[in-house]
């Protein structure tokens, strides 16, 4: 059977056990449909937190990456899994303990309602962002594997996503990225191994990659590239450094991310729940290094130096994408890939390597149909997370909690439907459209949750001085900066201040929060007595619920 | 929980917090970023020791620190008589 008849095979299953769940766990009330009735078993929870933070990002574009940049690429690994132990030990439980909805809610409680604004801006703003990268992947995916144009791709993706979010809302979608966990990790997984055992005889990536890079090296230096395992040849030191620091305060600052821990049945669950998702992370973020070795390896081994006349038929397939290319510079038909941009006549784009490793490394056809399936898996699961918090911002924070705070359960449910498939065509034009990689674009949503929520979050729990004036100038400064200089950077021409690169500016714009939310809240008068009091509350685990309503009043 | 105890236990989770992210900081910023260069003088089954955390060492260490977290986390709770019931977890460890 042919790779597209094993991949129809594999979408068409996994689509459908996805629907499936979708349909059985229909919510109708609001705690059910934001924070899935706040009854999510821990581990269950924390596979969901991982498939819903997996993005196509992750799935299809890190190993990519990582292949080209080498040690530079650690930024990523590093980054996206050492934001978790800031949320574990910083955030989650005590939101857990807050108990609302959403990440505006503690912000509105907290501070003030025009703090709560400014989160609740900020909060789509950056789930807009991200969720555009994951329509990007699935576009990718579809107009290689099935043979239909990225749009007709994107728009079957939509329409999926679109089904389970709004039918179950938090718990649907809790659900459903149980299964699409399971599905992306085997899918990762098993060419892992599969290669491992290819190249070395020892089927464990994690521990035989040591000696494919060792021979990777040595190929790099005959190519004229650095060695893939010496540092800092893309980036420098405090670019690397600082883009960590960017994507782990990012990490713990993303609100789809920190909402998830709304959903479990206590403050210790939500702690356990940590765990469990780094956990399942880390099972995909350890390979995630020797995927790229391989793929390298093995890209080469096959490409570089060979005649173009003798390359396998994937060649042709991602030729015919225009995410690979050819360009016989010098008309001698063989594949010269040099880093002198005047003689390099081959261009990869990172996206693809994941996907192509499998048919690079010649693995039977339902492997390559099982890597398609958890592809979409990673990109799907991310986009309804992603949704759900749109969604509930216009809804819940915006619709409810400012606009009309009479509306009836119904209504306010019917609102969140109606903002959640306004997201869905939204997200799908900007995926037809995107504004560029997968991986690039998300790494700018993390700087920007990095300069906004997270030092307002963290300040608002470790010190109850934090008033509310410190915390509205906190955020829209360290928004604005790290926005503008994005902007200005990557669209206007602004040259780089001190080296620092677009996506690691997001630590700068953290600490800039910091200091004026600080610096104003010093300023001005103390939070009132009853604020004060909700802060002692949320730093302890059981006792008295905290009925903020109460505490507003 | 009396006044005392409630400042008690929010010094211990301070403590620990403070300690775990020292670890947190050491494994990935300074093996990781700082002393890359020369800890990959030291290599250990074809790996260059400064290129595995980087790469996987920080990952491994930091799936750990959660998990000490959580466990202490638990005896703090119930030290001070504060712990969840377990039944509400519903075997969900």
């Amino acid at each position: 059977m042919s790779v597209t008849l094993w991949t129809w095979i594999f979408v068409v299953l996994t689509f459908g056990t996805y629907i499936t769940i979708a349909w059985r766990s229909r919510v109708r009330d609001t705690k059910g449909f934001y924070v899935a009735g706040q009854g999510v078993p821990t581990v269950a929870n924390g596979a969901a937190v991982a498939a819903d933070w997996m993005s196509a990002a992750s799935f299809l574009s890190m190993a990519g990456i990582i292949a080209f940049a080498g040690y530079d690429g650690s930024v990523y690994l590093m980054g996206w899994t050492g934001g978790y132990v800031l949320l574990a030990l910083l955030l989650a439980p005590y939101l857990r303990k807050f108990g609302k909805y959403t990440v505006p809610d503690f912000v509105g409680d907290r501070y003030s309602d025009t703090a709560r604004l400014v989160a609740v801006v900020a909060a789509i703003f950056v789930s807009f962002t991200y969720v555009v990268g994951q329509m990007r992947g699935v576009g990718v995916v579809f107009s290689r594997f099935l043979e239909t144009t990225t749009t007709i791709g994107i728009l079957v993706g939509m329409a999926i996503v679109l089904f389970y979010a709004v039918l179950g809302g938090m718990k649907g979608i809790t659900w459903t990225q149980v299964a699409q966990y399971s599905v992306l990790i085997v899918a990762y997984l098993i060419p892992a191994f599969a290669i491992a055992q290819q190249l070395t005889g020892m089927p464990i990536p994690h521990v035989s990659f040591g000696r494919v890079m060792t021979e990777l090296d040595a190929m790099q230096r005959e190519l004229g590239f650095d060695e893939y395992s010496s540092p800092f040849t893309n980036n420098s030191q405090l670019n690397v450094f600082l883009i960590t620091a960017s994507l782990m305060i990012g990490t713990a600052g993303l609100p789809h991310v920190i909402v998830r821990f709304y959903t479990t049945r206590s403050v210790r669950a939500a702690r356990w729940s940590a765990f469990w998702a780094l956990f399942f992370i880390a099972l995909l973020y350890t390979t995630a290094p020797a995927v790229g070795v391989f793929a390298k390896y093995n890209l080469l081994e096959t490409v570089a130096e060979q005649p173009r006349a003798e390359m396998p038929a994937w060649f042709d397939g991602w030729e015919e994408t225009g995410l690979l290319a050819h360009d016989d510079l010098n008309d001698d038909g063989i594949i010269q890939y040099t880093p002198d941009e005047a003689t390099n006549e081959l261009t990869i784009d990172n996206d693809i390597m994941v996907l192509a490793t499998p048919e690079v490394a010649g693995l039977p056809a339902p492997v390559i149909g099982l890597v398609v399936a958890g592809g979409l898996a990673a990109a799907l699961s991310t986009a309804s997370g992603l949704l759900l918090v749109i969604s509930s911002s216009v809804a819940h924070d915006f619709y409810y909690r400012r606009l009309r705070p009479e509306a009836t359960e119904k209504q306010r449910l019917l609102v969140g439907r109606i903002a959640m498939a306004g997201a869905v065509v939204i997200a799908g034009y900007f995926g037809a459209n995107p504004p560029g990689f997968v991986a690039e674009v998300v790494a700018l949503a993390f700087g920007l949750a990095a300069a906004s929520f997270f030092p307002t979050i963290v300040l608002g729990i470790f010190w109850k001085r934090a008033n509310a004036q410190g915390a509205v100038a906190g955020m829209a400064a360290g928004l604005t900066l790290t926005a503008a200089y994005m902007v200005g950077v990557l669209y206007l021409d602004m040259p780089e201040l001190f080296g620092i690169s677009p996506q690691g500016i997001g630590a700068i714009g953290a600490v800039i929060n910091f200091v004026v939310t600080v610096a104003v809240t010093k300023a001005t008068p103390p939070p009132p007595a009853h604020l004060q009091q909700l802060v002692d509350s949320v730093r302890y685990p059981s006792g008295v619920e905290v009925d903020t309503e109460e505490a507003r009043r | 929980m009396s006044e005392a105890d409630k400042r008690a236990y929010w010094r211990r989770n301070l403590r620990l917090m403070v300690t775990l992210l020292s670890v947190w900081f050491v494994v990935s910023y300074v093996f990781g970023i700082l002393l890359v260069e020369t800890l990959n003088r030291v290599v250990i089954n074809d790996f260059p020791l400064g290129f595995w955390f980087a790469q996987q060492g920080s990952i491994v260490v930091f799936v750990v620190l959660i998990g000490i977290y959580a466990w202490r986390m638990d005896r703090l709770d119930e030290e001070f008589g504060v712990a969840e019931d377990r039944e509400q977890l519903g075997g969900a460890r």
